[in-house]
């Protein structure tokens, strides 16, 4: 007998009991949904902290300014202005396979013509934007004679941009931070929010001097401090390695002496961001192995409907082998039979999973992210689950003695 | 005469309960020949049903041999005898065992199904088969919409598909009226004349007397062997019944 013969027979006899299949099928159905629903979650969530990794650059180490000690009280980290430009010049020279990208930051009030919009300014190097993984997307970049000139030019993030000029384009416009006028040059590809939430894309970038010499001015100008360091290590770089001689150089710089604590506070970013992946991983697998559980549970249902199934059918059995059926066909029939229950099952539950996700996704307004691996994945799994939990009432149909089963009442 | 279809010697059965054996069948030994009309007889747990199920390859014997057209069937292997039940058996069962929510010729081709037989070809010899016994314009109702006598009819033409060398009717008329049984016997009868061998198991000696050869069983053995020169004809027994129907 051929197979496409026992699927007819099998959906035969599943059309017979139809509230029953589709009862069993059901939990068949919420497994696979579950599964292809809880991966889209993960994944989503992934997918995201994936994201931010990219936008913050990839092997970073933030450089931010030590404590202070004031009568036995420390002040915490960035209580004092210890880090300057000529350290992360010094960085740049000495430390191999480092980049390093001076930041002073600076809030104040944007000005363009009629509109007016509070953000946050950057003064920057060049290297800035290869570090934070910034990419320009209209204009240009600054120009080493914007540096020594103290030029007043500025890019634009996209909240900026969207909210002082609506759809004009801004290059070439003038606007006024701290009443300080400033020609955009650029404009900057968008890039979301950051791991905390924040808009990144609410910023103005513009030289590392010209924030110090003609917007911030003060104290900042006489020592060329800066409020931190963005430190990228070339990738495949031993990180830990360029940490290490970091410390030394800044060590050696600031006077630090032996025994005493450094005044400065390296963070590795990467590492963090990569618990957190590592963590949103883990969180995926875990959804999907509750998931299975459900799977796992719809698969004892078919095994217990294809039990009473047999049981029911024993007469039927008897006959089908009276005719010449032998024990394979027997078996065949009901495994084709349970097979197709869950592979009816799993097809539906791909279609509830994928409306699943999209209802989340729009309902909660989580990301998700539906993975073709995952559908083929559940279905797979659903078929294993037919052929597992079918077999042994599949097996126990094929065992039985024709006359015996004839004879059953 | 030629060859014996079926041979058994000393073929016995036994079944084992938990502290004790029943001995349904102890030792029977039979030849039936080619083209015979048998009817085994016998009151319950004579061991004819037994008999029954051992010539019809349903189960096999404790003891002894069983040939059918010259082979050892009490030798085989469970493939083989489900085999030998499709090719060589056709069965007919008091309660005609038709699958339900199936149409008569979809019953008419479950044998078809278990053997070789190419897919194109097993609607069409259902159909002759139906053909056969009258039942044509009725191929695609289900068996609850037909009568008994009809089920049953289609139970024959079911054990007729695979064109079988003996047709095993156990109490075929168990199920059925006067008038119904009559109508079936015939259909036997005729099947016989075209030269097919039928063991009929009934306990019935009004049916007993269409088979031309009666064979009686008690206590698990032959206790008679008769030929009966003179059959009843079922067909003329009908005739005979509808014209006392009409007279009534």
């Amino acid at each position: 007998m051929t197979w496409l013969a026992s699927m007819r027979i099998a959906l035969r006899a599943l059309r017979v009991n139809k509230l029953r299949s589709t009862l069993t099928m059901l939990g068949i159905i919420i497994g696979v949904a579950a599964v292809i629903t809880m991966i889209a979650v993960g994944a989503g969530a992934q997918a995201r902290v994936e994201e931010q990794i990219k936008s913050l650059g990839s092997n970073l180490i933030l450089l931010l300014p030590g404590s202070v000690t004031s009568g036995g009280a420390r002040m915490g980290s960035g209580s004092r202005n210890t880090l300057t430009e000529d350290d992360a010049y010094a960085i740049q020279r000495d430390v191999a396979n480092v980049q390093a990208a001076p930041q002073l930051r600076g809030t104040g009030q944007v000005v363009a013509g009629n509109t007016n919009w509070s953000t946050v300014f950057y003064g920057i190097t060049p290297e800035y934007f290869e570090v934070r993984n910034w990419v320009i997307a209209a204009g240009k970049g600054f120009e080493p004679a914007d540096l020594t000139g103290s030029a007043k030019v500025a890019l634009l993030g996209e909240t900026v941009v969207r909210n002082l000029f609506g759809d004009v384009d801004p290059i070439g416009q003038v606007i006024r931070i701290r009443k300080v006028p400033f020609v955009v040059i650029g404009t900057l590809e968008r890039k979301g929010q950051s791991l905390m939430g924040q808009d990144q894309d609410d910023v103005v970038l513009m030289p590392i001097s010209t924030a110090r010499n003609r917007v911030l001015g003060g104290g900042t100008a006489r020592q060329r401090v800066v409020g931190s360091i963005f430190l990228k290590v070339r990738e495949g770089a031993d990180m830990a390695e360029a940490e290490a001689q970091i410390r030394t150089l800044l060590r050696q710089r600031h006077r630090v002496q032996q025994g005493q604590e450094d005044d400065f506070t390296l963070r590795n970013l990467s590492e963090v961001l990569g618990a957190q992946e590592a963590s949103s991983r883990i969180m995926t697998l875990l959804l999907a192995a509750v998931a299975s559980v459900s799977l796992l549970v719809g698969g004892i249902g078919i095994m217990n409907i294809m039990l009473v199934s047999v049981t029911e059918r024993t007469r039927e059995i008897g006959l089908r082998m009276a005719v010449g059926a032998r024990s394979r066909d027997i078996l065949a029939q009901f495994l084709v039979e349970a097979v197709t229950l869950a592979l009816i099952g799993g097809l539906l539950g791909i279609v509830v999973g994928v409306a699943g996700s999209a209802g989340i996704a729009h309902l909660a307004e989580w990301r998700v992210e539906l993975r073709p691996d995952s559908v083929v994945l559940a279905v797979g799994f659903a078929a294993a689950v037919g052929v597992f939990f079918g077999f042994y009432p599949a097996r126990k149909a094929s065992r039985l003695v024709p006359i015996e089963a004839l004879r059953y009442e | 005469m030629s060859d014996p279809l079926i041979v058994t010697r000393d073929l016995s059965k036994e079944y084992r309960m938990e502290s004790y054996t029943v001995a349904a069948l102890r030792g029977v030994s039979l030849e039936i020949g080619s083209g015979e009309f048998m009817a085994v007889m016998g009151p319950s747990g004579s061991g004819k049903s037994t008999f029954m199920n051992l010539l019809g390859c349903l189960d096999s014997p404790s003891a002894g041999e069983y040939f059918l057209a010259g082979d050892k069937v009490s030798a085989l292997s469970g493939d083989a005898l489900a085999a030998t039940r499709n090719r060589r058996i056709g069965f007919v069962f008091q309660n005609f065992n038709l699958l339900a929510r199936t149409s008569a010729v979809e019953n008419v081709e479950l044998p078809l199904l278990y053997s070789h037989c190419p897919v194109a070809e097993r609607r069409p010899r259902a159909m002759a088969r139906l053909t056969d016994v009258g039942l044509a314009e009725r191929a695609h109702h289900h068996p609850q919409q037909l009568s008994g006598g009809q089920q049953q009819r289609v139970a024959i033409a079911r054990a007729l598909v695979n064109n079988p060398v003996l047709i095993l009717a156990d109490e075929p008329t168990g199920a059925l009226d006067t008038r119904t049984s009559f109508e079936l016997m015939g259909l036997l009868q005729q099947l016989n004349r075209g030269g097919m061998t039928v063991v009929l198991v009934t306990h019935e000696h009004d049916v007993a007397a269409f088979a031309s050869r009666v064979v009686s069983f008690r206590d698990g053995h032959v206790v008679g062997d008769q030929v009966n020169p003179e059959p009843a004809d079922a067909r003329a027994m009908l005739r005979e019944f509808d014209k006392m129907a009409v007279a009534a």
